[in-house]
């Protein structure tokens, strides 16, 4: 009964007003970036608030069930990651073996949500932003995989998201070993194409086709949409810092600590996002198995290592 | 004012649909989102496809083919939508009143909520409609309560 309470206050409410923050910030930040002044505070809220107020068109070429439920699947998937993470961050006791692996499959679902919601639109540009959703999941999984193995090495072959809070607490954050900060780097172009930012923006590229997978989706399932997508936006750094910088800390000064590092990782995503182009589909799988996949394998060894 | 409302006019999402216009009106709407008038600030963004948007703006005379598609557009939108005639042409056919390929003002199709006149509008004379669209709504509401 307790876990229904953690799922609603943390993994709901809690990850999604941070969330709407944070999407706030990226949009304020980019705003700056571009010398102008940015949305107001609330606006997030608005849109969310505004988009649940709408109609829901479903078109008559789409596969009417699957096309309703697939915004949901990524919502809940995005949901209990956080909730995962918030418990193993506030000591809430429950942390199980492997809930490392668990928040990876998590972590995949909403890009997978993407793809179904794409694919049973029956839009066109829907099923090519899908399969360019699918290619992207194929490369960038592999070094995203390979990046968190540096931390579990670390803390001795640990696959509890606790033992290695724990042990960084102990000892230091991974990101200070010469592994751990070589990890840290290959992870952020993972990160930005996870949350389909600029340079991996590939899938939902709006200027080409259109948002892609969602172009059909309007009202509630657009706002579920641009929900779980302010989820991740908060629980994907969140996942990072606990692997890598040493989680949160909510005791004094260490919630201006949190908070500052927390701010210091979406600022750096949000500066990448501005400051470069699109890639193609090609120069993108051709990046993440080549530079980045060899990267992270060092990274790995130098951990193996013990650097 | 109901919370639904309240938080439609502070995030119009607008697309944008040009009905054959000489792409005058059309790149001085993109001007509105530049860094010197930024319509962000009012929860404004393009949006890439019908179904994402509130506002639908026309621009252009309306000709035989396009006609058709902006009556499609109009009806896919999800409801409440609200369409704004950018421009001489889409407000009144312009200089294309006597055209054989413009028969029917825009009006004449689709339910049209503001008219902002100019060839093209310049873009403080979009936001004041803009604007000017916002209030009306408000008042309408404040009306009927």
């Amino acid at each position: 009964m307790m876990y229904i309470v953690y799922l609603i206050v943390f993994g709901f409410i809690l990850t999604t007003a941070l969330g709407l923050i944070a999407s706030w910030i990226d949009r304020k930040v980019t705003a700056r970036v571009q010398y102008r002044v940015g949305p107001p505070f609330f606006q997030p809220f608005y849109d969310i608030t505004k988009l649940l107020g709408k109609e829901t068109v479903v078109p008559a070429t789409a596969s009417k069930g699957m096309f309703l439920i697939s915004p949901v699947i990524g919502f809940a998937a995005a949901t209990v990651a956080s909730t995962i993470l918030w418990m193993n961050q506030l000591k809430l006791g429950a942390s199980f073996l492997g809930d490392i692996i668990v928040l990876l499959y998590l972590f995949t679902l909403p890009s997978l949500s993407i793809i179904l919601g794409g694919v049973s639109s029956g839009n066109p540009l829907g099923r090519v932003g899908a399969s360019r959703e699918i290619k992207l999941v194929l490369s960038y999984e592999l070094p995203f995989i390979l990046c968190l193995l540096v931390p579990i090495i670390k803390s001795g072959y640990s696959i509890r998201l606790l033992q290695i809070l724990n042990f960084q607490t102990n000892n230091s954050a991974t990101a200070l070993s010469f592994s751990g900060g070589l990890a840290l780097l290959m992870l952020i172009p993972c990160i930005q194409a996870k949350l389909a930012l600029v340079p991996f923006d590939i899938a939902e590229a709006e200027t080409e086709i259109m948002a892609g997978p969602i172009i059909e989706y309007s009202g509630v399932s657009l706002a579920i949409y641009k929900l779980t997508k302010s989820i991740l936006l908060f629980s994907l750094p969140f996942f990072i810092i606990t692997l890598f910088l040493g989680g949160f800390n909510f005791v004094g000064f260490g919630i201006l600590y949190s908070i500052i590092k927390y701010i210091v990782f979406l600022v750096i995503i949000t500066v990448i996002r501005n400051t470069n182009p699109r890639v193609r589909i090609d120069h993108a799988m051709r990046f993440f198995w080549g530079p980045i996949t060899i990267g992270s394998i060092i990274a790995v060894v130098l951990a193996l290592l013990d650097l | 004012m109901s919370i639904r409302l309240n938080a439609l006019l502070k995030s119009p999402w607008v697309f944008h649909v040009s009905t054959g216009s000489c792409n005058n009106c059309d790149i001085e709407v993109l001007d509105c989102l530049t860094p010197r008038f930024d319509i962000e600030r009012f929860g404004m963004v393009l949006a890439p496809s019908i179904k994402h948007a509130d506002v639908l703006l026309v621009t252009g005379s309306g000709n035989r083919k396009s006609m058709e598609r902006v009556k499609k557009l109009y009806e896919q939108a999800p409801k409440p939508i609200v369409v704004v005639a950018i421009g001489e042409c889409a407000c009144s056919r312009g200089i294309f009143i006597h055209s054989y390929n413009c028969p029917v003002p825009l009006d004449k199709v689709i339910p049209v909520d503001v008219y902002i006149p100019g060839c093209p509008p310049k873009p403080e004379a979009i936001i004041a409609g803009v604007v000017k669209l916002i209030q009306k709504v408000k008042e309408k509401t404040k009306n009927n309560a």
